[in-house]
């Protein structure tokens, strides 16, 4: 079994705390001069994504979880679970709407995500910071307009919801940022 | 990388070499004398809190000068300050460098009040801030808790803590007073301290004395002072014990505790031990963690600001 001593803890180390995978998000140091040294960790469960604050003694272990960050391809949703790939070994994973979440409304097949696995079952899905989708549904465009200025909503083949310039046609490719969820472009113009 | 760079920009290099200039503009003009004890010793303290750098063949890297300045008290060497870098294994953080610089000193025929009333002067005249008025421990502890801090018992503390999460989950010592004092004091008092200028507290529990004079006419409370500026803890100071026996009995109490947590064990340090049977006189004193009095000086919220290169670009 892997262990981290306190002297280890950093931001982003993966640990299992109450048998559960934990990320650490902020760790402290704390020490009165001459006595005992102690370490207050704000620790996030990547299972149910809460954070929690807790005290060690400096100098003790807990244990590492087998916790790893890999790209997977998005294959397909078959409305229970979403389904990738992993490119090279061909090995497939299941993630449930836990783990998937927010992620599912920029999620188009082949696209490459960074999948969070826990003794390889996905805990955490994060979509491409960039995708590009096609708009199924907007107003009309407005000719000559090409500003931006003001803006419509459109609905993207994934279901996501962006504001797009008032130009932006249906059946459109788009360039979109998944972090801010905007748009940026069409996608022939990046 | 970028690794090789400085953390301190070259205003707080100024700034750092200004600071170390007022203390010794300070220390001369009250006539405290600059002195340079080794900073590779034979032997390393006893404190349980302590851990010393080892270096093969060579001894201890001080951890602070106390024991060599102290040799030096009872040799009659009057007023005396130490100014430079000091090495605790083991303690790296926000407000921790293993490395770093301390201002520790003596003043014979001095009491512990005396010590406090200096070390604000010094605060004030190189850090140009006005401190706050002293309170005593006991005042600061149960303002926070509720509890009585030198009559509590283990257990109360750690229900106290217990409760509000506050607590190792491993933590098996629930007989020790000085672990929850040090965890309380830690996590939920320090914090509150020195809120509006740099704050001196006075008249600390006794549990963990080792070299410090103990009350004779209040029991458990030790004659230990420390000053906190903005949650931070800035220096630790005390009227020291001065009976050789007393020292012996504490540092072997010390090195007992250690063999028991699975620390590495020390042996008495039998010059200072010397020293002290042979007569150290009545005195007072005080050391200043520097990096953290010009971080804070210079509203840095992390010590490595104030510092050419921290721990981990060294």
């Amino acid at each position: 079994m892997a262990t981290f001593n306190t002297n280890q803890f950093k931001g982003g180390l993966k640990i299992i705390l109450d048998g559960d995978p934990c990320a650490i998000v902020e760790n402290e140091f704390v020490k009165p001069g001459k006595g005992q040294a102690f370490n207050r960790v704000k620790i996030r469960n990547l299972k149910t994504n809460r954070v929690i604050e807790r005290t060690f003694k400096s100098g003790d272990s807990v244990e590492a979880a087998d916790v790893m960050d890999v790209d997977l391809q998005y294959l397909y949703h078959d409305g229970e679970f979403w389904h990738f790939m992993e490119p090279n070994s061909f090995e497939q994973y299941q993630a449930g709407e836990a783990a998937v979440g927010d992620a599912t409304k920029w999620l188009k097949a082949q696209d490459t995500c960074s999948v969070t696995l826990w003794n390889g079952t996905p805990l955490q899905v994060e979509p491409p910071n960039f995708v590009t989708l096609t708009v199924t549904e907007t107003d009309p465009g407005v000719r000559g307009d090409t500003s931006g200025g003001g803006g419509k909503p459109a609905t993207l083949e994934t279901g996501a919801v962006v504001r797009v310039p008032l130009f932006i046609e249906e059946g459109e490719t788009l360039k979109v940022d998944t972090r801010k969820g905007e748009y940026v472009s069409r996608a022939n113009e990046s | 990388m970028n690794d090789w760079r400085p953390c301190a920009s070259r205003a707080t290099l100024a700034r750092r070499a200004r600071l170390l200039g007022d203390i010794r503009a300070f220390m001369a003009e009250r006539g405290v004398l600059e002195v340079n004890t080794p900073l590779l010793a034979s032997a390393a303290p006893a404190e349980r809190g302590l851990m010393s750098m080892r270096v093969e063949q060579a001894g201890y890297l001080v951890p602070s000068p106390e024991h060599a300045l102290k040799r030096l008290l009872a040799a009659d060497m009057g007023a005396i300050y130490q100014l430079g870098p000091v090495f605790r294994a083991g303690e790296a953080g926000r407000w921790h460098n293993p490395e770093f610089w301390m201002l520790e000193w003596y003043r014979p025929q001095a009491g512990m009040a005396d010590m406090v009333a200096e070390t604000g002067a010094l605060i004030e005249a190189v850090a140009g801030v006005r401190c706050a008025p002293s309170r005593e421990y006991r005042a600061v502890f149960e303002a926070v808790t509720g509890l009585d801090p030198i009559e509590c018992e283990a257990a109360a503390l750690a229900d106290w803590a217990r409760q509000r999460q506050l607590a190792p989950a491993d933590a098996a010592s629930d007989n020790d007073r000085a672990f929850w004092l040090d965890l309380i004091m830690s996590l939920a008092v320090q914090p509150t301290l020195g809120q509006n200028g740099p704050q001196c507290v006075v008249d600390f529990p006794a549990e963990d004395a080792v070299l410090v004079a103990t009350d004779g006419e209040r029991p458990g409370v030790a004659h230990r002072f420390e000053w906190f500026w903005q949650g931070v803890e800035l220096a630790n100071g005390a009227q020291e014990l001065t009976d050789a026996a007393t020292a012996r009995e504490r540092m072997q109490r010390e090195q007992r505790l250690r063999r028991e947590a699975g620390a590495p064990a020390t042996e008495l340090d039998e010059r200072l031990l010397d020293a002290m049977a042979t007569g150290l006189p009545p005195s007072a004193g005080v050391a200043l963690g520097v990096d953290r009095l010009l971080a804070l000086i210079c509203g840095f919220d992390c010590l490595a600001e104030a510092l050419a290169f921290d721990w981990a670009r060294r």
